[in-house]
């Protein structure tokens, strides 16, 4: 199953103001697109829409030729995956629990097929999670809650991952870790769009980075295009510079 | 424990062990009281036991059972979808409401209304009205979330008990005594056809609020969450309000607003065997109506005089709770 999303002259106002102005994208291909920009400048709002969680935008958004607003919320679910960037709730849920709410789009009968574990059983080992599934949801720490919010996604299986600053909470094993989970995901097929404020991560692993400020894009292309120097400068307001590492690799520095 | 997956087989173990209770609950429960009745002697319908057993015990268990089963199941689904551990199906106002509409008719004198005894006619319109101007309030204008709902629920709860204070004032000395006989809740004795009234609201609700075990779960996280996984948001909020607040209605109609039933079951439910709605639901509404019904026998029976049930269910459940939650860290069962 592949997916296409079509954005066009896309904007959505919160009393008035204006988070998001005519935005047309594309995304015609399965990829590892990274969304930077500073705060404020829409992207979790952009997120949110392709993910069909906001309503009341403005201009088009679809998902395979049809209206993000139009799917029904089940079909659209197996298409597409949303990952946030916190969960907070007060019950004891464990991690095994939440990961198995990822089948909720595919659920026939009162219990969990094989399928369905089959499913979970990837998802968590795909992203080191396998040890976690009898803990409390409530007791893990940051990063590994996201790491057990993005398995539920995968146990999803959805063609399209939206993930909202997936490695916020993250140390830097698991960035890494999750970075290349998310790339080798988009190789095998699967249209991947992650938020996020690391422009190395952006750089290293993704095809693709649009830059948001102020509601517009003001950059989509290749990482060394998107994130050239004067770029950063442009989009962040901080000076920022290329440097070649011992061993060849770009690494982008950044500030005074 | 409740950290284990939720397998057909561990489903029914939970719910064979809480359906036993229950059962035990309600055979035992009829037999206890001031006269002695001889099980083997009703069963063969041999008077008086059998009068006492099926007439005058039995229908009240069943009562409680009912009722006890009812406000568990709707606390249960008022936390979740208000996402608030210490949600009961009293937040939202509808137990304020049904309140007031029975003591209104206590002030105004008012017997009977529409051929049914006027407490529980009025109290049931109380409580549809305010389930009428919560669902007006919190759909206004925007989406319906948890946020409005409660906003909603809260302040049509104050207005609901302000008014019932004012109406108090107002009342004689003897229309006083009743309001306040009301407000406490009870289990009394109830004619045939009011009972099977409650079990035709109660059992087809429950049922349904059952059936949608895995939607809660996705709601007890988040509405965001839900959506996300291919749920309704909105319709889930909307049918589990209506769900919870037709429960809480019909039972607060019959016996008035009874306490700590729809807190404390959940609770410890959940430290017993984790948060599955799916197995939650139908093991608090057992183990709720078997809770209640304990707590209404030993009301009738440890003093000389009859306790108001909801001093009872704080009485017991408290301790019991504060017992439950000490133990959480030594491994219990399932």
């Amino acid at each position: 199953m592949r997916v296409q999303y079509e954005l066009e002259g896309v904007g959505m106002r919160y009393d008035g103001a204006a988070v998001l102005e005519n935005v047309t994208l594309r995304f015609p291909q399965p990829e590892l697109v990274t969304l930077i920009g500073p705060n404020g400048a829409g992207k979790s709002t952009l997120l949110g829409i392709m993910a069909g969680l906001r309503r009341g935008f403005e201009g088009r958004c679809l998902l395979n030729g049809r209206s993000v607003d139009r799917w029904r919320r089940r079909e659209f679910a197996r298409l597409a995956a949303f990952v946030p960037q916190t969960l907070r709730f007060d019950f004891p849920f464990t991690a095994e629990q939440v990961v198995l709410m990822g089948r909720t789009p595919y659920a026939g009968g009162f219990f969990d097929s094989r399928e369905d574990w089959q499913a979970v059983r990837e998802a968590m080992e795909a992203t080191d999670t396998a040890l976690l599934a009898s803990r409390d949801f409530r007791s893990l720490s940051g990063g590994e809650r996201q790491r057990v919010m993005l398995a539920a996604a995968l146990a999803q299986r959805p063609a399209a991952l939206l993930l909202d600053e997936p490695a916020a909470f993250l140390d830097l094993h698991h960035q890494l870790m999750i970075y290349e989970l998310l790339r080798r995901l988009a190789r095998e097929g699967l249209l991947v769009i992650a938020v996020t404020h690391d422009v190395n991560l952006a750089a290293s692993f993704a095809g693709r980075v649009v830059a948001l400020r102020g509601g517009r894009v003001l950059a989509d292309a290749a990482p060394c295009d998107a994130l050239a120097a004067e770029r950063i400068r442009e989009v962040f307001g901080v000076p920022a510079e290329w440097l070649t590492r011992r061993d060849g690799k770009a690494w982008i520095a950044y500030g005074d | 424990m409740g950290i284990d997956p939720l397998t057909p087989g561990r489903a029914a173990r939970i719910l064979t062990v809480t359906a036993l209770f229950a059962l035990v609950v309600l055979v035992l429960t009829p037999l206890t009281g001031p006269v002695r009745i001889d099980l083997a002697k009703a069963w063969r319908g041999e008077f008086p036991d059998a009068q006492m057993f099926f007439a005058v015990r039995w229908p009240r268990t069943l009562l409680a059972m009912l009722s006890g089963g009812a406000l568990a199941l709707a606390g249960v689904l008022f936390q979740a979808l208000l996402r608030d551990p210490l949600a009961s199906p009293f937040t939202l106002g509808v137990s304020s409401g049904a309140s007031l509409g029975a003591v209104l008719m206590i002030v105004l004198g008012v017997h009977s209304l529409l051929g049914l005894p006027a407490l529980w006619a009025g109290a049931a319109a109380g409580a549809m009205a305010v389930l009428a101007v919560v669902i007006t309030v919190a759909a206004e204008g925007r989406r319906v979330s948890s946020f409005t709902l409660l906003l909603a629920g809260v302040a049509v709860n104050s207005i609901a008990s302000s008014l019932i204070m004012l109406l108090h004032n107002l009342a004689s000395v003897g229309q006083s005594f009743a309001i306040v006989h009301w407000l406490m809740g009870n289990i009394d004795p109830v004619p045939a056809p009011v009972l099977t009234g409650l079990a035709l609201v109660v059992l087809p609700v429950s049922a349904a609020a059952c059936a949608l075990g895995r939607h809660w779960n996705l709601l007890a996280v988040g509405e965001e969450w839900a959506a996300a996984r291919g749920a309704s948001p909105q319709r889930l909020l909307l049918a589990g309000y209506l769900a919870g607040s037709l429960l809480a209605a019909a039972v607060t109609a019959v016996t008035g607003p009874i306490g700590f039933v729809g807190l404390v079951v959940p609770h410890a439910l959940r430290l017993l065997i984790g948060s599955d709605h799916r197995v939650l639901l139908p093991a608090s509404f057992l183990a709720g109506g078997a809770f209640l019904a304990l707590c209404d026998t030993a009301a009738r029976t440890l003093l000389s005089v009859e306790l108001p049930v909801s001093v009872v269910t704080a009485l017991v459940g408290g301790p019991v709770f504060i017992l439950l939650l000490r133990g959480r860290r030594r491994s219990l069962w399932m």
